[in-house]
């Protein structure tokens, strides 16, 4: 195990850090919004909408995030069509590949999460506070949303840590996040274990200031939980 | 297009196949691998000393804290650095090159095993204690208390968890394509390089990983109502 080594790889991995923040980031930030879309398409009454949700959260969480990421970065860019259209600007950057694979992924996963928190909002709730002259925006806004929050979020703090784990793949489409770079460090300086080491202590380090975060937002979510001080 | 599909040499479709069964071979021996880390890292944590139980802490909080593709790079890269230094200890200086299936199975066996110990963990703990004391008070024996009481149970209670532990595995599996194991997703991407037609191959990779992601479903859904069977549901 070479020290110096290790010591000289720190900084050139964290300048990795902000790429897959990027990543993470934006894909989480895109992937809410599309699931909060598909949770609603999945409730929907009609059935075709409903179907369509549903095959989509079955496609993408029953096969390998890899797979999504060379289909979108290799498969479509083989068709003029795609080449010709306005997409073409965005599907030609692996940056943007690896953000779209990561957003439909995610979302996949956070639309059955956010369906579930719904549900777990008790009928008699709803139904008193629809008693009590509350609009439907209102209903969803002081009561729904509240509780399914709450419901979800523990949940929710695993598929962000999975997405910055995910966000290392985004480095075989040519990506230099942190897996990247640590990939063109060993592959002049032949250091592997001390290089892995060190990228692998960075995700732990990113993944446990998650965590933390995650529980400080439970934290805020559930006052009914705390103790009067 | 369907002729690159075709079975022998002229298409593709045997290697998807033979793929989708390398696929299944090292998802199997990775999940199964998996069980032995976990049930190891279940026992530590719950019944281990400080050191043993500080060892499987690590272990699962690395191992899930890490993204796989890096557990992968570092086996994969590294086992056979290890090895030969090792070796080179016992004055064995040639080049030593372990195969790219056992280094799959061992990177993400260790992946599926640290996800195992937590499933595990936590289906040991729901048994209900006094269960256990009850088993003493008839005067079972250490062994009996576990083949009788608590390994039923803890199976019972942690299938559902398995299920997932599964679904993981099988698509971490996927991963095994950086270390070019002729698996599906690397037939994939041979097929996509020759044939210049990656829409395609994906397209057919991820259909076979459905394939292989729902028939899993079922079974564990089998499995699951099979093992609640005589159970009262509320």
């Amino acid at each position: 195990m070479n020290l110096s080594v290790m010591w000289s790889a720190v900084p050139t991995l964290l300048a990795g850090v902000p790429v897959t923040l990027q990543l993470v980031g934006l894909a989480l930030l895109f992937g809410f919004v599309l699931a909060s879309g598909v949770a609603w398409m999945r409730l929907s009454a009609n059935r075709v909408l409903s179907a369509i949700a549903g095959t989509y959260v079955f496609v993408f969480r029953g096969t390998p995030l890899l797979v999504q990421i060379f289909l979108i970065y290799y498969g479509l860019g083989q068709f003029q069509a795609v080449r010709a259209s306005i997409f073409w600007e965005i599907l030609r950057e692996p940056y943007w590949c690896g953000i779209l694979a990561l957003t439909l992924n995610t979302a996949a996963y956070t639309s059955e999460m956010i369906r579930g928190g719904i549900q777990s909002v008790p009928h008699g709730q709803i139904e008193a506070a629809r008693a009590c002259g509350f609009s439907r925006f209102l209903v969803f806004r002081r009561v729904v949303a509240p509780i399914a929050v709450r419901q979800a979020l523990p949940a929710y703090g695993n598929e962000v840590i999975l997405m910055v784990k995910a966000s290392s793949l985004a480095s075989t489409i040519t990506l230099l996040e942190i897996t990247g770079i640590a990939r063109r460090i060993i592959s002049q300086t032949f250091a592997v274990f001390e290089v892995f080491i060190v990228a692998g202590a960075i995700y732990l380090l990113i993944n446990f200031l998650i965590t933390r975060l995650i529980r400080y937002a439970e934290w805020r979510v559930t006052p009914h939980l705390r103790r009067p001080a | 297009m369907l002729d690159l599909l075709a079975w022998g040499d002229t298409g593709w479709g045997d290697e998807l196949v033979r793929g989708t069964l390398m696929t299944l071979a090292v998802a199997l021996c990775s999940f199964a691998l998996g069980q032995v880390f976990g049930a190891l890292g279940a026992t530590a944590k719950l019944n281990g000393g400080i050191v043993a139980r500080g060892i499987a802490e690590v272990y699962t909080t690395v191992v899930r804290g890490v993204p796989e593709l890096l557990v992968i790079y570092l086996l994969f890269f590294g086992t056979g650095n290890a090895i030969m230094a090792v070796a080179a200890v016992f004055g064995y200086t040639d080049y030593i090159e372990v195969n790219a299936f056992t280094i799959g199975v061992l990177s993400v066996g260790l992946i599926s095993g640290a996800y195992s110990t937590e499933v595990i963990r936590g289906a040991i703990q729901a048994v209900p204690f006094g269960q256990i004391e009850a088993g003493r008070a008839v005067g079972m024996r250490r062994s009996q208390i576990f083949f009788r009481i608590l390994l039923p149970q803890t199976l019972r209670y942690a299938l559902p968890g398995l299920g997932n532990v599964w679904q993981l595995t099988l698509k971490d599996t996927a991963l095994i394509s950086v270390t070019a194991l002729a698996e599906l997703m690397r037939s994939a991407q041979v097929a996509a390089g020759v044939t210049r037609d990656p829409f395609l191959f994906y397209t057919v990779a991820a259909a076979l990983y459905l394939v292989l992601t729902s028939l899993s479903t079922v079974a564990f859904d089998r499995a699951e109502r099979y093992s609640n069977r005589g159970v009262r549901r509320a």
